[in-house]
């Protein structure tokens, strides 16, 4: 009766290999560099996010009124700024969007956002964000070079405008790989405007990824200083009484 | 433990009288202030007190997590997110665990090796590298059923395919890992059962096990770089030459130890908590999937020498057999070992040599089974370097059993490096 | 003091130095404890989650009948919203010979605005936490002012099951009962004539 651990290891050597392939096939990202400490930006990238994201996305681990704490913004403003589905202020930004409508609609369920980046990283969300194309051949009309086959179409399209894709010509036996992405149709944005907006969205989903980022940050420093003052304290005491010791 | 022959008592009154009744300020004495332990440790000598130090801190910080935690399948994942943004100081507390585990590992393999460079497991101390060794099986075990708890991808997971390990035991192997698990997969039954051993049963163990571990080790007297026994050169008041007061002089000296780790501790806890993912992995900060398995699925950092060697080798059983065989080897190298001489700076050349390519094999295992290459040569190498692991102590008994090692001469002193 | 290196080390011996960093290193280190240990004693105290459930709450008074007395959640606390009429609110100076504290001078059972003879903002509207100050159970109303078996002269307030403790309809302790201090008034405030928010001072109170 070891056909289910066998079963067991035979996926687990598929997905590896998958994986394997998977790897072979994934688009190099982008460095993100999102600053955390450049309030302005993570409030704009909340904005964003609460405009075009969460309708559809949740942050269920994630309260508005913690939001405003961290980020300095009053109530007044998230509630006017954020809260576009009549939650209160202490409650976690969920969607409004049923689950199993979603899932009827996009195949899945919209993923919850709390910890994407922590999930996934921060050049992989800004990379994502960046990455889509349009692409018939799909359900919902949308590709996405970081993440093939994704059920999600572009939420900033009328920023970002719309890409297509430009294929290197197939190699024997692999499917035509994906060279570039040309912006066929211009957005609101410049290119340069958008960048700073995808930046400016994961430095958002970061800080919800760790909201005590600050916290911990802060506190760090005096910790350390702390130590170091303990350490050399400990080393004067070490060598007044190793003095005996020949 | 024998009671001091000249009956020391507190001065203090009120103490004295306690002291009649229940002997405990003279059993410290007796193990701080007149253990007396080499003169000559050097740096590899911090582990043992630091290893203590994690030990106080995962228990204090366990305590404060269970205050928050919720062990249940439906349940954990969110109640590991509430700890970390809803209850007040829950992060630091559950970094200075999550941080606090990965340092246990990194200062026990330190202590560890410690042992292979100066011979400290030899006679007399065989017994203290045995009670050493099933502390360190005891922390595998705390450590991987506390990474199961919080129910992540990695989690749930890690649990599967370690339980399925397993199932690898003939005739009763497939009960055995339902038996584990409680149900088909691991579910509410496995954690909550892994809940109460991480929390409960193999702390006692831990504890009790150190306590042993450190009975022992003032049975006969701590080991030194030198290898030489110091209660074989005793003063006229029978105390050792080479020899000093554990406290207070190995008590400052290990605080400047413990005041270095925990600066390397707090720069990780307040400025990398994962550790570059190595900590806290990506994927755990997933809720387990049953239907999914994460893309690199690999254990923790500290068991990626294990698993690499297990991933290597072509053969379900093979696999597993090696696996516990890389672990349940070292039980035996007090014994593998016949050379006289313990320390490695009078021992042969051969043994130096080895113990360094044992070293780097240990950690290049560990590299590999992390898994961030994909690269199919890597199962070779893993395959190679699982021999050499095992030929260590094939050579190890060969080179001291035939003769083959050629010694330096022992001082009859330790030696002093400032 | 020990001197385990033989005799030259000990005549170089600073004892005073050695004094002095032993106790500096101790001080040091026990305040670095202590510190340490704040987070795990603060950890203690309300999440943010127990918070968010703590959150103002705002409740409809306009349903509740003159002399009717209607039970709120606040926290998981019985709020307890009375409706006094005329005559009760006339008998209740009448009683300050028996009672511990007629007018309210304990400051922690009340906001300052409501340390008045009635105890509320405005006279007919009592809001109270309806919690026993002794022991903590809640107290039942007896709004009549009728003779009651605990009290001949009964005047209508409340009454408490566990160890029969009584309050006026202010909330005001009798003496000569188990518990010590009146009942405790929350913060609130009117945002309307008919809706109160519990939790909440008024703009402008402390």
């Amino acid at each position: 009766m070891n056909k289910r651990l066998w079963c067991g290891l035979l996926l687990g050597f598929a997905l590896a290999a998958g994986a394997v392939h998977a790897e072979e096939a994934a688009a190099t990202l982008y460095p993100a560099n999102v600053n955390l400490n450049d309030r302005a930006s993570v409030q704009r990238g909340a904005r964003i996010f609460f405009n075009y994201c969460a309708g559809c996305h949740s942050l269920e681990y994630m309260r508005y009124s913690r939001i405003a704490s961290d980020l300095g913004l009053t109530e007044q403003q998230v509630m006017s700024n954020l809260v576009f589905n009549g939650a209160k202020f202490d409650d976690p930004a969920l969607s409004s969007m049923p689950a199993a409508d979603a899932a009827k609609w996009f195949g899945r369920a919209p993923p919850d956002l709390s910890l994407e980046v922590r999930a996934k990283g921060a050049d992989w969300v800004y990379s994502y964000l960046k990455s889509f194309y349009l692409d018939p051949t799909r359900p919902v009309g949308w590709n996405n070079t970081v993440f093939p086959s994704t059920s999600m179409p572009d939420p900033l399209w009328s920023l970002q405008g719309v890409q297509t894709a430009v294929f290197a010509p197939a190699k024997p036996g692999r499917d035509a790989r994906v060279e570039k992405l040309d912006l066929s149709r211009p957005g609101l944005e410049t290119p340069q405007q958008f960048d700073r907006t995808a930046r400016d969205v994961t430095a958002f989903l970061a800080y919800v990824a760790e909201p005590n980022v600050y916290e911990r940050e802060r506190l760090g420093v005096w910790v350390i200083l702390y130590l170091v003052a303990f350490s050399l304290l400990a080393l004067f005491l070490k060598h007044e009484y190793w003095k005996d010791v020949h | 433990m024998a009671a001091a022959p000249d009956a020391w008592k507190p001065r203090n009154k009120a103490l004295a009288w306690i002291e009649d009744r229940l002997p405990i300020f003279g059993f410290m004495r007796a193990h701080t202030a007149e253990y007396y332990a080499p003169k000559n440790f050097n740096f590899m000598y911090y582990f043992g007190s630091l290893a203590m130090l994690v030990l106080v801190n995962q228990i204090v910080t366990g305590i404060f997590l269970t205050m928050n935690f919720n062990p249940s399948a439906a349940g954990a994942f969110a109640s590991v997110e509430y700890i970390m943004r809803d209850v007040e100081w829950g992060w630091l507390i559950r970094y200075m665990h999550t941080t606090g585990a990965s340092l246990f590992f990194v200062v026990v393999y330190l202590h560890m090796f410690r042992a292979l460079m100066y011979g400290s497991y030899k006679q007399p101390r065989e017994l203290l590298w045995v009670i050493g060794m099933l502390i360190y099986l005891a922390l595998m075990a705390e450590a991987f059923m506390g990474y199961v708890l919080p129910w992540g991808q990695m989690s749930f997971w890690g649990a599967k395919v370690i339980i399925s390990l397993f199932g690898a035991v003939p005739v009763i192997g497939n009960r055995l890992v339902e038996w584990i698990m409680g149900d088909f997969l691991p579910a509410d039954a496995t954690l909550n059962r892994f809940f109460a051993l991480h929390v409960i049963a193999l702390p006692l163990v831990l504890l009790l096990l150190v306590v042993l571990h450190l009975g022992a080790l003032h049975t006969s007297g701590s080991n030194n770089p030198d290898g030489i026994e110091i209660k074989q050169h005793k003063g006229p008041d029978g105390k050792p030459l080479d020899g000093i007061p554990f406290h207070p002089y190995y008590t400052v000296k290990d605080l400047v130890g413990v005041g270095f780790f925990l600066l390397i501790a707090a720069f990780i806890i307040f400025y990398q908590p994962t550790f570059f993912g190595l900590f806290l992995e990506k994927d755990n900060f997933v809720p387990a999937n049953p239907l999914v398995t994460p893309a690199a699925i690999h254990p923790v950092w500290y068991f990626t020498p294990f698993y690499a060697m297990l991933r290597s080798i072509p053969s379900k059983g093979l696999g597993v057999l090696t696996l516990f065989a890389a672990v349940a080897v070292l039980f035996f190298l007090p014994w593998i070992d016949r050379g006289r001489v313990k320390s490695m700076r009078y021992r042969g050349s051969g043994y130096k040599i080895a113990i360094a390519v044992f070293a780097l094999t240990f950690i290049w295992l560990g590299k590999i089974g992390i898994g961030e290459s994909t690269w199919i040569g890597d199962t070779y190498i893993a395959r190679a370097l699982t021999v050499v692991y095992f030929a260590f102590f094939v050579f190890l008994w060969a080179y001291t059993y035939f003769g083959w090692e050629k010694t330096k001469p022992v001082p009859e002193r330790v030696t002093m490096h400032e | 003091m020990p001197h385990p290196a033989g005799p030259q080390g000990i005549d170089e011996v600073d004892h005073g130095r050695r004094r002095f960093l032993t106790a500096t290193t101790a001080v040091v280190g026990g305040a670095g404890v202590v510190a340490a240990a704040l987070p795990f004693i603060q950890s203690w105290e309300p999440s943010a989650r127990a918070l968010a459930a703590g959150a103002p709450v705002t409740i409809d008074i306009s349903k509740i009948e003159a002399g009717q007395m209607v039970r709120f959640a606040w926290r998981s606390l019985p709020i307890f919203v009375v409706n006094r009429t005329s005559k009760q609110l006339a008998d209740l100076p009448g009683l300050d010979p028996r009672l511990r504290d007629p007018h309210s001078q304990e400051t922690s059972q009340q906001p300052p605005y409501c340390q008045n003879t009635w105890r509320s903002i405005k006279p007919e509207w009592l809001v109270m936490i309806g919690i026993c100050t002794h022991l903590g159970c809640v107290p039942d109303y007896y709004g009549q002012i009728r003779p009651e078996p605990f009290d001949a002269h009964w005047k209508g307030g409340f009454f408490c099951p566990c160890h029969k403790s009584r309050y006026d309809l202010a909330g005001r302790v009798f003496q000569g009962v188990p518990a010590p201090l009146n009942m405790v008034i929350p913060p609130y405030h009117y945002i309307d004539d008919t809706h109160v928010r519990i939790g909440v001072n008024p703009k402008g109170a402390a």
